[in-house]
C-alpha cells in the first residue's frame, strides 16, 4: 500500500511537472529560456483565439459558376482569332449563356468544325444548321471548372495575404466552394479585405474611338451615375463594344467624378500572362505600377502596340479603367506601366494582387468577424478575473463545507486547473472567449466528484463505520456514479466539438478536457492525500 | 460536520402534481418560443438571423437616443442598440432584412463620424453573417441539440434501463426548454453561445439526475417493504446535500463568469445560471417522479 500511494505521487508530481514544461512557452518567460529549448523541449503553447488576440475571421464564398462564364467568354475571343487565323470567314460570334452560337456562310461549316474540333477539346457541337453551329461546354468540363475554381482561389488568396504580411495566417478550404480566412492581429482589416476580395482581372482594352458614339459620351458623371450611362447607351453601341468607366479623383476637393469610355469587348490582353509587378514613382513623385510581361505577353504586347499607333489602350482592372495612355508606338520588351491617382498603399496593393494573379471568380463575403486588439486585451483581463473569483468563491466555499476535507479537494482543484492548462498547451489548443469560460466552469464542476465522495464518506461515518473503512467505502460507492455523469457530460463536450465552429469549439475542448483531468484528479488526486492521512496513523476522526 | 441539510425527510414525490404542471408550463412557453425562432420572430442573434453587430467604444459617454438618430436619419433603421455606460461602449445590431449593402461596418463609422465628430471612437468588433451562413448555423445547432440528446438516451439507456433514459431525456428537454423559454420572455438575443450554453446545460442537468437515479436503483436493490414511492423520496433526500452543494459550486464559477466576465459572455453565464437553478429543480422534483408516471402504464419498477 505505501509503495502504491509512494507510486502515484510521483506520478502526479509528474504530470504537473510536464504541465509546466508544456505552458511554459505560453509565458512572457519563454523568451529568457535559453535557446537549447526549444530544441528538446515544447516550443509551442497555447495559442489566443481571435476574440482574445484581435484579428480578423473571414468566410468567403466563390462563384463558380461565373469562372464557367468567364471560360465561355474567353472562348467567345480566341475562337474568333483562331478563325481568323485559319481564314474562315464567320458573320458573328455570340455568348448565349453557356453556349456559343457561331454563324457564317455555309460552305465554311466544315472548317468551322475542323476548327472547334481540333483547338475546343472542352466543347461539343450541340445543334448544328445549314450556317450556324452551337457550342455548349462540355459538362465534365463545366464540374472541373467549378472544382477548380475553389482551389485556385485559395491558392491565389494565399498569395497576396504572403506578401501583405500576416503572421501565422490560416487559410483553408471549407465545404465545396467555401474559403476559411483567418487573419490574426491585423491592423487594417478593411484594407485586407480589399486585397483579398478583389477579382484583380487584369485587361488591356482598346478604345473604340471610331465609332460616333464615342464622341457623344459625356466627359464626366457623377460618381453614381453610372447604371444611368450605361442604360441610355443601351442598344445604340455596337455588340463587340462596351462602355467602362475610369474613376477621376480630383486631387484638391478629393470629388470622386466618372469619365466614360467606349471600348472594344474583346480585351486584347490579360493580365494572367504578368510575370511581374511593381511600384516604382515617376518624375513628379507620383506612383505608378511597373509591369512585366513574361515571353508570350512580351510578344503578344508588342504586336498590340505595333497594330495599334495612335490608338489608346484602355488598361482595366475588374471593369474599372485605370488609365487610358495614346500608344506612340511599338512596344517592345514587355514592359509596361499603370498610372492613375494612386496612393502609396493602394500602388502597393494593386501590385500585390497583379503579382498574385486574378482570382479565377469573383468572391463574396459571407461572414466577417473583426475583434480589434483592445477589446482582445479586455476580454482576457475579464476571463482571467472572472476565473480567479470563481476559483476563489469555490474554494472558500468548499473549505467552509467540508473543512479539512475541503481542502483536500481545493488542492485537486489547482491540480486541475494546472493539468487543464498543460493539456491545452500540450495540445497546442486555441484558446477562445467561450474557452475560458469553459475552464472556469471545469472549475466548479472540479469539486463535483468531491462532492459526491465526500457525501458517500459523510453516510459511511454516520452509519459508524471507522474513518479508513469509510473512506474506501466512500470511494468504491460513489465511484460508477462518477464515472456516469463525467460519460454524460463529455457526449455533450464531443457533439459540440464535432458541430461547434470557432470559440464553440474552444468551449468544447476545454470543457471535455476539464471533464477527463477531473475524473483523475477526483479519483487519483484526494485518495492520495486520505491514503497519506490515514496509513501514517491511526486517525479517530476525520474532518470532513 | 457542517451540513445545510440535515437527515431531511421532504415528500418530493407527493407534490409531484403540482410540480408537473409547473413544469409543464415551463415546457410550453418553451415549445411556443421554439415555434416562434423556427417563424424568426424571436429576437435571433445575428449568427443566426444574418446581418451584422458592431461594438464601437468612445472616448466620452454618448447618448443612447442620439446615436439611433444619427443611424435613422442616415438609412440605417431598426438597429437595434444596447450600451455598456461604464466603459462608454455602444453595441450596434442590424440584422439582415433591414441591411440593403455589403459593408456595413463602414456605413456606421462614416454616420457616427458624422454626427458625434467630437466624440472619437474606435471600432472594437464587427461582425457581418450572410443570410446562408445563418440558415446553416440554425441547421447545425438543431442537429447538434438532436444527437446528443439521443447519444444519452442510448448512453443511459444503456447503464440503466430505459425508463430511466426516457425520464432523464424528459427532465433534460425540459431544462433545456424551460431556459429558452425564459430567454424569450426576457427578449434576450437568442445566439450561438446560448446554444452552447443549452447544450451545456443539457450535460449538466443529465449528471444531477444521473446522480440520483444512481442512488434510486442502489436502493431498489436492498428495498424490502417500501413503496415505490418511498424508495425515491429517500433516495432524493439521501443526495440531497450533493445535489446542492455541486450546484452550488457551478453556480458560483457562472456566477463570476456573469458579473466579471464581461458582455461577450454575459447572456451565455445568465443562461447557465438559470440552468444551473432549473437543472437542480428538475432533478429533485421532475426527473425522478417522472419514474412513477411510468409505473402506473408499465407496471413496477423491477429490481435491477
Amino acid at each position: 500500500m505505501k509503495k502504491g500511494i509512494r507510486g502515484r505521487i510521483i506520478f502526479i508530481l509528474v504530470t504537473v511537472f510536464v504541465s509546466f514544461l508544456f505552458f511554459l512557452p505560453s509565458t512572457p518567460l519563454y523568451s529568457k529560456l535559453p535557446p537549447w529549448w526549444g530544441k528538446y523541449l515544447p516550443n509551442k503553447g497555447i495559442t489566443l483565439g481571435l476574440d482574445l488576440q484581435g484579428g480578423m475571421h473571414l468566410v468567403l464564398e466563390v462563384q463558380g459558376e461565373k469562372a464557367v462564364d468567364n471560360t465561355v467568354d474567353r472562348t467567345v475571343g480566341s475562337l474568333k482569332g483562331s478563325l481568323e487565323a485559319k481564314k474562315v470567314a464567320v458573320q458573328s460570334i455570340k455568348r448565349e449563356g453557356r453556349e456559343i452560337l457561331l454563324s457564317f456562310a455555309p460552305e465554311s461549316k466544315e472548317a468551322v468544325s475542323k476548327v472547334v474540333d481540333q483547338d475546343y477539346p472542352n466543347f461539343v457541337i450541340k445543334q448544328s444548321g445549314a450556317g450556324e453551329v452551337v457550342l455548349a461546354l462540355r459538362e465534365t468540363e463545366v464540374k472541373r471548372i467549378l472544382d477548380n475554381s475553389t482551389s485556385q482561389a485559395l491558392e491565389t488568396i494565399r498569395n497576396r495575404i504572403d506578401q501583405f504580411g500576416v503572421s501565422e495566417p490560416l487559410i483553408q478550404k471549407q465545404g465545396a466552394n467555401q474559403i476559411l480566412v483567418q487573419l490574426p492581429g491585423i491592423k487594417e482589416p478593411q484594407r485586407a479585405i480589399a486585397l483579398i476580395g478583389r477579382t484583380a482581372l487584369l485587361e488591356f482594352k482598346l478604345l473604340d474611338d471610331e465609332n460616333p458614339i464615342a464622341r457623344q459620351l459625356p466627359p464626366r458623371v457623377e460618381g453614381d451615375e453610372e447604371a444611368k450611362i450605361l442604360q441610355e447607351y443601351q442598344g445604340k453601341i455596337p455588340p463587340t463594344d462596351q462602355i467602362l468607366f475610369e474613376r477621376v479623383v480630383d486631387s484638391e476637393t478629393g470629388k470622386v467624378t466618372k469619365r466614360p469610355y467606349l471600348v472594344k469587348s474583346q480585351a486584347a490582353l490579360s493580365g494572367d500572362l504578368l510575370s511581374d509587378a511593381r511600384v516604382s514613382i515617376d518624375q513628379f513623385n507620383g506612383k505608378y505600377v511597373a509591369i512585366t510581361f513574361d515571353p508570350i505577353g512580351a510578344k503578344l504586347f508588342e504586336k498590340v502596340t505595333e497594330e495599334n499607333r495612335r490608338h489608346r489602350l484602355a488598361i482595366v482592372l475588374d471593369n474599372t479603367i485605370y488609365s487610358a495612355p495614346v500608344i506612340n508606338e511599338k512596344i517592345s520588351g514587355g514592359r509596361a506601366q499603370i498610372s492613375g491617382s494612386f496612393t502609396t498603399q493602394q500602388a502597393n496593393d494593386l501590385a500585390i494582387v497583379l503579382r498574385a494573379g486574378a482570382l479565377p471568380a469573383p468572391v463574396t463575403i459571407i461572414q466577417n468577424v473583426t475583434v480589434g486588439p483592445s477589446l482582445g486585451q479586455d476580454s482576457i483581463e475579464k476571463g482571467l478575473k472572472a476565473g480567479v473569483i470563481g476559483t476563489a468563491l469555490v474554494v472558500v466555499f468548499m473549505a467552509f463545507y467540508y473543512r479539512f476535507s475541503g481542502l483536500v479537494a481545493d488542492f485537486t482543484l489547482v491540480l486541475n486547473v494546472i493539468l487543464l492548462i498543460g493539456a491545452l498547451a500540450a495540445l497546442n489548443a486555441t484558446l477562445t472567449l467561450p474557452g475560458i469560460a469553459g475552464i472556469i466552469l471545469t472549475i466548479g464542476m472540479a469539486v463535483d466528484s468531491n462532492v459526491l465522495i465526500f457525501e458517500r464518506i459523510r453516510e459511511e461515518l454516520r452509519a459508524g463505520k471507522p474513518v479508513r473503512l469509510a473512506v474506501n467505502a466512500g470511494y468504491d460507492k460513489a465511484f460508477l456514479t462518477i464515472v456516469d455523469s463525467h460519460v454524460t457530460t463529455l457526449i455533450t463536450a464531443f457533439v459540440l466539438f464535432i458541430f461547434g465552429t470557432g470559440p464553440i469549439k474552444g468551449f468544447a475542448v476545454t470543457l471535455s478536457l476539464g471533464v477527463i483531468i477531473n475524473l483523475f484528479t477526483s479519483l487519483v488526486g484526494t485518495k492520495v492525500v486520505y491514503d497519506l492521512v490515514i496509513n501514517r496513523r491511526k486517525v479517530e476522526r476525520l474532518s470532513i | 460536520m457542517f451540513e445545510v441539510f440535515g437527515k431531511t425527510q421532504i415528500d418530493f414525490v407527493g407534490k409531484r402534481y403540482f410540480f408537473f404542471a409547473l413544469s409543464t408550463l415551463l415546457v410550453a412557453l418553451g415549445l411556443f418560443s421554439l415555434v416562434q425562432i423556427s417563424r424568426g420572430k424571436a429576437n435571433l442573434g445575428i449568427d443566426f438571423a444574418g446581418g451584422a453587430a458592431i461594438q464601437l467604444k468612445f472616448s466620452q459617454p454618448i447618448h443612447i437616443d442620439a446615436a439611433r438618430k444619427a443611424l435613422d436619419d442616415n438609412g440605417l433603421k431598426h438597429a437595434e442598440l444596447q450600451q455598456v455606460v461604464e466603459d462608454n461602449k455602444l453595441l450596434i445590431r442590424i440584422k439582415k432584412q433591414d441591411v440593403v449593402e455589403q459593408n456595413v461596418r463602414e456605413r456606421v463609422q462614416e454616420v457616427f463620424s458624422k454626427a458625434f465628430p467630437d466624440n472619437q471612437f474606435v471600432v472594437e468588433s464587427s461582425t457581418e453573417i450572410g443570410p446562408t451562413v445563418g440558415q446553416k448555423l440554425q441547421s447545425d445547432a438543431l442537429v447538434a441539440v438532436l444527437i446528443s440528446m439521443f447519444c444519452i438516451v442510448v448512453y443511459i439507456a444503456l447503464r440503466f434501463e430505459f425508463r430511466f433514459g426516457i425520464a432523464a431525456t424528459i427532465a433534460t428537454f425540459h431544462d433545456v426548454f424551460a431556459v429558452l423559454g425564459i430567454f424569450f420572455v426576457l427578449n434576450k438575443e437568442i445566439n450561438l453561445l446560448v446554444v452552447t450554453a443549452l447544450l451545456t446545460i443539457a450535460g449538466y442537468s443529465l449528471t444531477d439526475t444521473v446522480v440520483v437515479f444512481d442512488r434510486i436503483r442502489e436502493n431498489l436493490k436492498g428495498r424490502r417493504k417500501e413503496s415505490l414511492d418511498q424508495t425515491i423520496n429517500d433516495s432524493i433526500n439521501q443526495v440531497l446535500s450533493r445535489t446542492f452543494n455541486t450546484s452550488v459550486t457551478v453556480f458560483l464559477a457562472v456566477l463570476a463568469i456573469y458579473f466579471f466576465g464581461g458582455e461577450v459572455i454575459h447572456d451565455f453565464a445568465l443562461a447557465m445560471i438559470l440552468g444551473i437553478i432549473i437543472g437542480t429543480y428538475s432533478s429533485w422534483f421532475v426527473a425522478s417522479p417522472l419514474l412513477l408516471l411510468w409505473r402506473k402504464r408499465v407496471g413496477v419498477l423491477k429490481r435491477a
